[in-house]
């Protein structure tokens, strides 16, 4: 099996789908918004390894490789990059890709872009934050575009700094691998990310959501001040809001690439998205966590062609990896209960009182 | 520019025909000129939220009583460590107030006695709390049984035959003064539990403020709360009648009739009508001493005393329950409502924290309904019967004449009635006039124009120079004045027309058309599907709730009375705005959003 269609009804395993891909299905399943798409397995992957001498081929240019000699280890990475890239892909895999592709574009209703992301196995885990070691593809169109991107997916495992990585956190090159998703492209008009937890204290009654104009990468990489909102999950109220002058956005150049493009006042400083949407949001991360027990980071987006009430979409959801390791940092002045306990939350108050008489 | 601070009593002028307002009150109740230095130095906030009208004389003494009390409570009997009273005064007719701290040095010393003080109620809350039930009745019956009645010709014979030797004025002047005293006693009562109801609610608030930053207050109301509050049984009790009577097939009886005496005449009629006025009966004690305001004016109107009114609501009904309403409160769905809420926050913590939360939300549960409650037995029990005997003993005075209109006693403080009472039984005593008639009516209709003079203007929000910061939670719980309100206050000029902010106090967001209403007497104005617009809101306002889309009032916190009335209908509401029932005009369309607390002028 070397794709797997997010809606397919098989179960997806973890080891062939990938950390992204593994949410992507489930999420399907589970009815979550998330724009169609299919997974390129690490089946794909091992077969291009393994049927082919590519695999023994990297082992060769591994052998003895010096960790800390920064230039040996670009020169090795360029050198396998270079060999997965040109390596000609078993016909199976390319058959079978080719297949899944036809069926995403006839589901779209004709050719649209798609994303294509890394998925690798280990990403996701919550104690080895990967997150943005592989990389991300956006608004690529046509059939040989997509291959290609599928492949430079599979050569991003060995950048010099995913290699640096794995090599200081004693992570075995043997049995690596990683699959791809391959993925409608949202027509972003405002995107972002959100987190069922405040990172600021570790309060488990909030979502916090970041979002600005355009694609949310540049939320995702910090290079403008999102918008920013605390909600309350129990009560859905929005309890802060913070609107950021959101200087730029990502925006499809119309020729199968983004471009980065200045945002006019007074756009930039009007909040990016309306409060229904806001709770939209909301909502879908609160039932991601509900979802997956734990607490979780979305990414989402709100598609400029969809109608309201079905226009946020999910694009990916994945465990908060600080916070729901240690407990919240919330200050309890007033802890136990009783009359003593009610004392102190009095005593607390003093310095709180009302008044300046002193009467 | 924004001020700084509000203006002084002292600089501020009383409105045109108002002068020398200040001889109608007690001495001991306004801004004295020899304590100017004094005064200036305190904050002072308005509390049109309990008293948005001018005080007649007779009316400060439930200011007088209420908040005496309050402050005892804190000071004299549960020794609360941060906290004295509120000092109280009265300004162009409005009423201003000030909470009085406790000095930090002197704070740890009260602690022991609050622990020991308490925690004895805390511990005995549900026996303590039953004692208090039959002490209030026990006042009430007391008080109910006082009659005043004119004086007779001759003393009867039977003083003469059994050597009484007393004649009916000593029992008239007793009785007046144990009537004020009976109040009094009511009111000591109304804060044995009050306080420290809220201090346990208000530990619950803390503890959730610090565990889930950010939460909303309502989220804390909602899962406080109960459903079954006393203070919603008489509009509960009027809906279980509509009821009946569709039940019974009388629905064309109250479509046909109008005023309580012609549609009890033609119920008699029948056998199944019998029925039906035999629990319109049983359903009146004690719950038809339900007053469209709020217990403080004389001029409240009582069901018991106007049964048009409560016999109105009871048509409404009727025909709503034909059409195949639902009448009774969605109070399985608030039930539901609340235990999910308590669950999701509950997921949130674990441990010693969880332990902490149920303890709180227990103990708060436990005390929690008396804050409710309470209201029902003394602002409107207590209160119904005290102002039905005051204004009896003004109509026997009227009846000598003594005054021009039957309830103008309520422009005498009730210190200057016992020298009446006193010139009635001279005269009556002497055999020859009276004085009171050729000194009252002129005296009172000086201070009627006084009183109208004042009512002419609305009271300034506040006094003096606030605190940098609001943080005293009673005040902002209870009278929603916070920081931002202040400011607000402050810089009233810089608003946005067509929008206000106030407290997010029962949530849900609706269009509509608003309706301006001031006082119980326009509530018939209110069509269905529209939204109120009030100063502030009674909760024996219950039966409009039912045909509204929203509530804005421009005084109130979440405890006000028109949010816990929101809460239990469902419907959203935004108090405390300041300004909604002026800057809003009836007819306009806007749009409430009582989730988020503001409230927008559409069209």
């Amino acid at each position: 099996m070397y794709t797997f269609p997010f809606d397919s009804d098989a179960t997806p395993e973890h080891d062939k789908l990938g950390g992204k891909c593994t949410s992507l299905a489930i999420m399907t399943k589970a009815g979550a918004p998330v724009p169609p798409g299919f997974a390129v397995t690490t089946d794909a992957f091992d077969a291009v390894m393994r049927q082919t001498d590519l695999h023994d081929q990297i082992a060769r240019l591994m052998e003895g490789l010096n960790h800390e000699d920064v230039a040996a280890v670009d020169q090795v990475s360029a050198q396998i990059r270079e060999l997965i890239l040109n390596q000609p892909v078993p016909a199976e895999v390319h058959d079978e890709t080719h297949q899944a592709y036809e069926n995403l574009m006839a589901l779209c209703g004709g050719e649209v872009p798609v994303a294509v992301r890394s998925s690798a196995t280990a990403e996701d885990l919550p104690d080895a934050s990967f997150a943005g070691q592989q990389d991300t593809y956006l608004w690529i169109v046509g059939r040989s575009n997509v291959m290609h991107k599928i492949r430079e997916c599979w050569a991003s495992l060995y950048t010099s700094r995913a290699m640096t990585y794995r090599h200081a956190n004693n992570i075995p090159e043997e049995g690596l691998s990683m699959a791809v998703a391959v993925q409608k492209m949202v027509n972003a008009r405002t995107s972002g990310v959100a987190m069922t937890i405040d990172p600021s204290n570790g309060d488990r009654s909030k979502i916090v959501v970041d979002a600005s104009w355009g694609l949310g990468e540049m939320v995702v990489s910090g290079e403008v001040t999102p918008d920013n909102f605390v909600i309350d999950k129990v009560m859905m109220h929005t309890v802060k809001r913070m609107i950021s002058d959101k200087h730029e956005e990502l925006i499809p150049d119309g020729k199968g690439g983004v471009s980065r493009h200045e945002v006019e006042e007074p756009r930039r400083s009007t909040q990016c998205l309306n409060d229904e949407e806001l709770m939209d949001v909301a909502r879908l991360a609160r039932s991601a966590e509900k979802h997956y027990g734990s607490v979780q980071d979305i990414e989402w987006a709100i598609d400029a062609d969809l109608p309201a009430g079905k226009n946020v979409l999910l694009l990916q959801s994945r465990p908060e990896t600080v916070w729901s390791q240690k407990p919240a940092e919330v200050k309890i002045t007033s802890a136990g209960s009783g009359i003593e306990a009610i004392t102190n939350s009095l005593m607390a108050q003093m310095a709180n009182r009302f008044g300046t008489s002193g009467n | 520019m924004k001020r700084k601070s509000f203006d002084s009593p002292y600089d501020l002028q009383a409105p045109a025909g108002a002068e020398g307002w200040q001889e109608l009150y007690p001495y001991n109740l306004v801004f004295r000129d020899n304590l100017r230095d004094k005064e200036d130095k305190k904050f002072w906030f308005c509390d049109s939220q309990h008293w948005p009208n001018v005080f007649k004389p007779f009316e400060t003494v439930g200011v007088e009583f209420a908040v005496r009390c309050l402050g005892a409570y804190n000071t004299r009997h549960y020794i609360i460590p941060p906290a004295n009273g509120i000092e109280f005064r009265i300004h162009n007719g409005y009423c201003y107030m000030s909470p009085v701290g406790v000095a930090p040095e002197l704070i740890p010393d009260r602690v022991p006695h609050f622990l020991q003080r308490a925690g004895h109620y805390f511990q005995n809350w549900e026996s303590l709390l039953e004692n208090w039930k039959k002490k209030v009745h026990a006042t009430i019956e007391e008080m109910d049984a006082i009659e005043f009645t004119a004086l007779p010709e001759m003393v009867d014979f039977s003083v003469v035959e059994s050597g009484a030797g007393i004649d009916p004025t000593a029992k008239m002047m007793a009785d007046y003064d144990r009537l004020i005293q009976l109040a009094y006693q009511n009111w000591e009562y109304h804060f044995e539990f009050l306080n420290l109801g809220y201090v346990a609610y208000l530990d619950f608030f803390m503890f959730c403020k610090e565990s889930f930053p950010g939460i909303p207050d309502l989220a804390i109301a909602k899962m406080v709360m109960g459903v079954d509050s006393v203070l919603f049984r008489p509009d509960d009790e009027l809906k279980t009648l509509a009821m009946l009577a569709a039940n019974l097939g009388l629905a064309d009886v109250f479509a046909k009739n109008d005023g309580a005496e012609a549609i009890i005449g033609a119920l008699n009629g029948s056998e199944k009508g019998r029925e039906w006025v035999t629990a319109w009966n049983n359903a009146q004690n004690p719950w038809f001493n339900y007053t469209s305001g709020n217990g403080f004016y004389g001029s409240d109107v009582y069901w018991r005393d106007h049964l048009d009114l409560p016999m109105g609501y009871v048509q409404d009904y009727v025909a709503r329950a034909a059409k195949g309403e639902q009448l009774h409160r969605p109070k399985d769905a608030l039930i539901v409502e609340r235990d999910r809420i308590v669950g999701e926050y509950s997921e949130f913590l674990s441990g010693e924290a969880l332990a902490t939360f149920q303890g709180k939300l227990g103990l708060a549960r436990t005390v929690y309904p008396y804050v409710e409650d309470h209201n029902f037995y003394i602002e409107h029990w207590t209160m119904g019967v005290f102002w039905r005997k005051v204004r009896q003993l003004s109509r026997v005075l009227h009846g000598y004449g003594f005054w021009n209109q039957p309830d103008d006693m309520l422009y005498l403080t009730r210190d200057e009635v016992r020298p009446v009472l006193f010139d009635l039984a001279t005269g009556w005593g002497v055999g020859a006039d009276c004085i009171a008639p050729s000194y009252w009516p002129e005296e009172i209709e000086r201070r009627r124009k006084i009183v109208d003079a004042l009512s002419t203007a609305r009271p300034e929000p506040a006094f003096n120079e606030p605190p940098a910061e609001i943080n005293e939670p009673f005040t902002i719980m209870l009278w929603g004045i916070t920081t931002e309100q202040v400011a607000q206050w402050l810089g009233g000029d810089e608003e946005d027309p067509n929008s206000l902010k106030g407290m997010a106090a029962s949530p849900g967001v609706v269009e509509g058309k608003a309706r301006i209403i001031t006082g119980p007497e326009q509530l018939d104005q209110l069509q269905p599907g529209e939204i109120l617009v009030a100063p502030v809101t009674a909760p024996s306002w219950g039966p409009v709730f039912g045909k509204i889309k929203a509530t804005v009032t421009d005084i109130g916190g979440m405890m006000s009375h028109a949010a816990i009335v929101c809460r239990e209908y469902g419907l959203p509401a935004v108090t405390g705005t300041g300004s909604a029932s002026t800057k809003i005009k009836t007819g306009m369309t806007i749009r409430v959003d009582g989730s988020n607390g503001k409230v927008e002028i559409i069209g």
